[in-house]
């Protein structure tokens, strides 16, 4: 176990290392000198020689980005030109939002898509099979903004039952804060339960036709059992590995979402920084991100690790 | 961009019975031909072609001229559709809009399949040679491209570019790109051990000739399959990126942009944002339904 963590950290030093060149280098993309532009409309010459100095414009390229790597590993991310908070607050601020939601999300998700892809397996050909293919197509086809507004649109304009926006927190009033998250939560788990339904369906599918499991059968089990002690905890590997892969879609849908719902968490954090052309937050949010997913997938491979005793060999 | 391997239904698709004389495109297109939900997605998507070719026909109003008398109408005779905040008719903003969506996606993946695929077959060639210092340099490129989240991504590239269609459309293909070079490396080093392409270097050609005549043919099939995903996963993501703002620009319409606004409007007209979001819907569906069916049809691992 610890041979494989320590060969699969060592995969991701490079990965990170790339994937903070990548960041910096967007800075990069902005036409002319990033300092004018990050000035904002004012253009004010104390606040461009400020940034020149604190981004340390005047110095070459690499050295500029081993400054703002320095700083990243001592967790300064910056700082906003709008809110002139620390960036590495403004995401601790709004992360536990988001958090809430993606685990909200990923509930629904797996409430629905891992039942939908067993007995779409299980009934292969049949009505069920059939249905849950539909479902899967409509989950991957709806974008999920425009699914966030038809649900506003039925459970808040016509029926009246739950707001169409606003956050309150669940240490404030937790009845409010479900009532507030569960349409976001839904939109957003729909798309990656659509995904979880047609993975487990196809490794439901393989597993359900090995040997072991028609032993199972031959030994006189019932069905439940077979399909789910035998057929599901071997399919489950790669549904645990797709779980953490489709994080990166959580969080991509999670932008859209919060936008439709208003809901003050990271997606809307990036969003406001992209129009407050505040650029250091957008690369903050990034780099987060981008850390976690890595992070995510690194915690996959080791739940696979410990569920399917055969990689251990 | 989320490539699903259904083997399920690839292990369901009938038998094919077809002449071994039958060229391997000509097969793959009778294939295609059995299957109804590719077929309906390709009709649909060639009437949104048209649609968007023929929209200044079509059309029946300016997409952009306003109305101060008809705003926020609902459906009648004279707007199919009804009407926006500014009393555009939605009906022609949806014909027009098929055309920022459309362009979208097919420009996207155009960027994305221009830069994946020299990318991808220079790491696969490369893959036993030099230590592999090419290939492990590109691909920890492309796993730090993969780590960040296409849409995120595609946001932050289009903020440092800035807001229009045309740089939403190069951070949607540059934020592609890593899937196609993933892709084309994994079928470069499957294909280059083949006898076919020892027989073409043992005969002298030069690599690039070996690369475009014996490995991009051998490896089009599933370059093909995840273009058409990618189109529909395309046509979201400019969607998504109008809707934020950072795409299409107002006026000019888009199905993003449209929905964008009829969300501040949802409770007096839910129409603003019935249409768009349906053509959004129709186009991906489409697009995903004739990616399966090419898959099922083209791509040899799922035969």
């Amino acid at each position: 176990m610890l041979a494989y963590l320590i060969k699969r950290l060592a995969t991701i030093v490079p990965t990170l290392l790339f994937v903070s060149m990548l960041i910096f280098g967007l800075q990069q993309l902005l036409p002319g000198d990033p300092a004018q532009v990050l000035a904002g409309e004012d253009q004010d010459p104390t606040v461009i020689a400020y940034l020149h100095a604190k981004l340390h414009l005047d110095r070459p390229l690499p050295v500029r980005y081993a400054y703002w790597v320095g700083g990243v590993f001592t967790g300064d991310l910056g700082e906003s030109v709008r809110s002139q908070q620390p960036v590495t607050r403004l995401v601790a601020e709004k992360l536990p939002v988001t958090f809430e939601l993606a685990c909200l999300a990923m509930t629904i998700a797996l409430a629905i898509g891992i039942p939908a892809g067993i007995v779409s397996a299980v009934g292969r050909g049949s009505w069920w099979d059939y249905a849950a293919n539909v479902f899967a197509l409509w989950g991957l086809s709806t974008p999920n903004f425009w699914l966030g507004i038809l649900m506003i649109l039925l459970f808040s304009v016509e029926l009246g039952w739950l707001p169409a926006s606003g956050y309150v927190s669940p240490f404030v009033d937790l009845r409010a804060n479900l009532a507030a998250m569960i349409m976001p939560a839904f939109v957003l788990g729909n798309a990656i339960a659509a995904v979880l339904m047609r993975h487990t369906r196809s490794a439901m599918l393989q597993v359900l036709s090995a040997d072991y499991v028609r032993t199972a059968r031959a030994k006189g089990l019932s069905e439940p059992v077979v399909v789910l002690k035998h057929g599901l905890r071997n399919a489950l590997t790669p549904i645990i590995t797709l779980g953490a892969l489709e994080f990166g879609t959580l969080l991509s849908g999670a932008v859209l979402t919060e936008q439709v719902f208003t809901i003050p968490g990271f997606g809307k954090l990036i969003v406001d920084s992209v129009f407050n052309r505040d650029y250091s937050v957008v690369q903050g949010v990034v780099l987060v991100t981008a850390t976690s997913y890595i992070v995510l997938n690194l915690l996959a491979d080791l739940a696979s690790f410990v569920v399917n005793p055969r990689l251990r060999r | 961009m989320t490539t699903i391997v259904d083997e399920g239904h690839a292990r369901s698709a009938a038998p094919s019975r077809l002449p071994a004389h039958a060229g391997p495109w000509r097969r793959a297109w009778r294939r295609l031909r059995h299957r109804k939900g590719a077929l309906v997605g390709l009709v649909v998507v060639l009437l949104f072609v048209i649609v968007a070719l023929c929209a200044p026909w079509i059309a029946p109003f300016d997409p952009i001229e306003t109305s101060w008398s008809a705003i926020r109408q609902a459906p009648d005779a004279t707007h199919w559709f009804g009407t926006d905040e500014i009393g555009r008719d939605v009906l022609s903003r949806v014909i027009w809009g098929t055309r920022a969506s459309l362009l979208a996606g097919v420009v996207s993946v155009t960027i994305s399949l221009s830069l994946g695929i020299p990318i991808g077959i220079l790491a696969g060639w490369m893959s036993a040679t030099a230590g592999g210092i090419v290939d492990g340099l590109i691909s920890r490129l492309v796993d730090a491209f993969l780590a960040c989240p296409f849409l995120i991504l595609a946001i932050a590239l289009a903020a440092f570019l800035g807001p229009s269609l045309t740089n939403a459309m190069i951070a949607i293909g540059v934020s592609a790109t890593p899937v196609f070079v993933r892709l084309t490396r994994a079928q470069v080093i499957d294909v280059k051990v083949e006898d076919y392409v020892e027989a073409a270097r043992a005969v002298g050609n030069p690599p690039w000739r070996i690369a475009l005549r014996h490995v991009l043919p051998n490896i089009a099939a599933p370059l093909i399959v995840q273009s058409t995903l990618a189109i529909a996963a395309a046509v979201i993501a400019e969607a998504s990126l109008s809707f934020l703002g950072l795409g299409q620009q107002p006026p000019a319409p888009s199905w993003g942009s449209m929905l964008n606004t009829a969300k501040d409007f949802i409770d007096s007209a839910p129409w603003m944002a019935i249409w768009p979001g349906l053509s959004i819907f129709l186009l991906v569906l489409s697009f995903n339904l004739l990616g399966d069916g090419l898959r099922d049809a083209l791509d040899p691992r799922q035969r």
